[in-house]
């Protein structure tokens, strides 16, 4: 068996001394695992860093085992945004995310571009509208989505301002004011388009309209917490909104 | 078939890194061959390596002094703490002899894959000496990875409150270093971090 595609570097775990297993998000073959040898040592290490664009060659026996990698480098990433604590923070929290919530060789290409787009998007300003928008698609493409084109009691287009927890659904501000302790806020800017401002404060709350559904069902029930990096990334942009 | 204890010796060689069965199997020997000059001293030695090491509570050194021969040399800067991930990053910045301050191991990286977060790591006694109005600059040399730049952020994040200058070891061309030869990330690093001649 042998396949050459491209990947996001999701992960990389020590095997052994110089080995390493490794986690992609490919193009056409999804996530998929696989053995690196010598991906520890102090040349290739740099390779195998999370959010990396490589091209790799799969090989192995038969299809169901492990397999070993080989990879280019096309685009580093992770080097770009060494300096840059949140956007930094962010490659962590959608690598890690990706790694916890995805089915291991199920093919994903939307969620490869949609990673792809927003790993590009990471070093520029408005990275962190980008980055909530994609944890709204990775919902999608793994079969949550949240309606948010019009409210669930009314039908009302306008005026969305919150968002059921049960049913994932937007609500307007009329027909929600009465429950809005037990709704989530609905940020204007994932209803009214990219050039809808963002500030820390809608950033904040976008996250935690994506973060409770994250949890609650893309990461299975055994799973319902979110992953660490996902919780720092979190938690250091709802300080930034103070 | 070996011994008991040739056998134990040779199981325990195994798990040393750089050593398989096989080569745990010429090392066991060749200590068996030279059981007086070698095997003896090296057992002595393991022996009072085990009793006399210990962690120094102020840095995390190794070392058969608590604190650490570093931690109490006066010679040494006590306004500079330089924070590494692990004691072996220690060594390999002791062997420049470049830096004369003092040393702060965290006892690994952030790692998400590794389920390892900030409390298993040595952050807290770090804020305590930062917060030491001795301490002027703490110097961050973790690796130039995903985890260990993260790890870096974190630490600077926590030591904010402190007022202390944080710093961090730049990332560029290695010296010896060939254009050429380097990858992009490394070139975009060193042209983001260029400085005026």
């Amino acid at each position: 068996m042998e396949w050459i595609d491209d990947g996001f570097v999701l992960g990389a775990r020590k095997h052994g001394e110089s080995a390493v297993i490794v986690t992609l998000l490919t193009r056409e073959h999804g996530r998929h695992a696989g053995l690196v040898r010598g991906g520890a040592g102090a040349r290739a290490r740099g390779v195998w860093q999370p959010g990396n664009l490589l091209r790799v060659t799969w090989r192995a026996r038969l299809a169901e085992h492990l397999g070993n990698f080989t990879a280019e480098l096309l685009r580093s990433h992770a080097a770009g945004l060494l300096d840059e604590r949140l956007p930094l923070l962010a490659l962590s929290s959608a690598t890690a995310l990706v790694e916890a919530a995805l089915p291991e060789r199920e093919p994903h290409p939307a969620l490869f571009e949609g990673l792809a787009g927003l790993l590009a998007a990471l070093p520029h300003p408005g990275w962190a509208a980008a980055y909530v928008r994609w944890e709204l698609a990775l919902l999608t493409e793994l079969g949550f989505g949240l309606d948010l084109g019009s409210c669930a009691a009314t039908g009302a287009a306008e005026g969305l301002t919150y968002v059921s927890p049960r049913s994932g659904r937007a609500v307007s501000a009329a027909a929600g004011e009465a429950w809005r302790d037990r709704l989530l806020p609905l940020p204007g800017f994932l209803t009214q388009g990219p050039s809808q401002e963002t500030t820390a404060n809608t950033i904040a709350d976008g996250l935690r309209l994506t973060g409770y559904f994250l949890a609650r069902h893309a990461l299975g029930p055994d799973a319902r917490a979110l992953p660490p990096a996902r919780a720092r990334l979190a938690d250091a942009l709802a300080e930034v909104a103070g | 078939m070996p011994g008991t204890e040739i056998e134990r010796l040779i199981q325990l060689l195994a798990r040393l890194p750089g050593l398989g069965p096989r080569s745990a199997r010429r090392a066991a020997l060749h200590l068996i061959k030279r059981r007086e000059s070698l095997l003896q001293p090296l057992a002595e030695a393991l022996s009072a390596a085990a009793e006399a090491i210990r962690v120094c509570p102020v840095c995390g050194n190794l070392d058969v002094t608590a604190p650490c021969a570093i931690c109490t040399d006066e010679r040494r800067d006590p306004g500079l703490i330089c924070v590494v991930e692990e004691v072996a990053d220690l060594w390999a910045l002791e062997r420049t002899a470049a830096f004369a301050g003092r040393y702060h191991v965290l006892g690994g990286t952030l790692s998400a894959l590794d389920g390892r977060g900030p409390e298993d790591l040595n952050i807290d006694t770090l804020a305590g000496r930062a917060a030491d109005p001795a301490v002027t600059e703490i110097i961050l040399a973790t690796s130039a990875t995903v985890e260990g730049q993260t790890t870096g952020h974190y630490v600077a994040e926590r030591l904010a409150a402190c007022g202390v200058t944080v710093t961090r070891l730049a990332h560029g061309v290695p010296v010896g270093g060939e254009l050429d030869y380097l990858d992009d990330g490394t070139i975009s690093a060193a042209l983001k971090a260029r400085r005026s001649i």
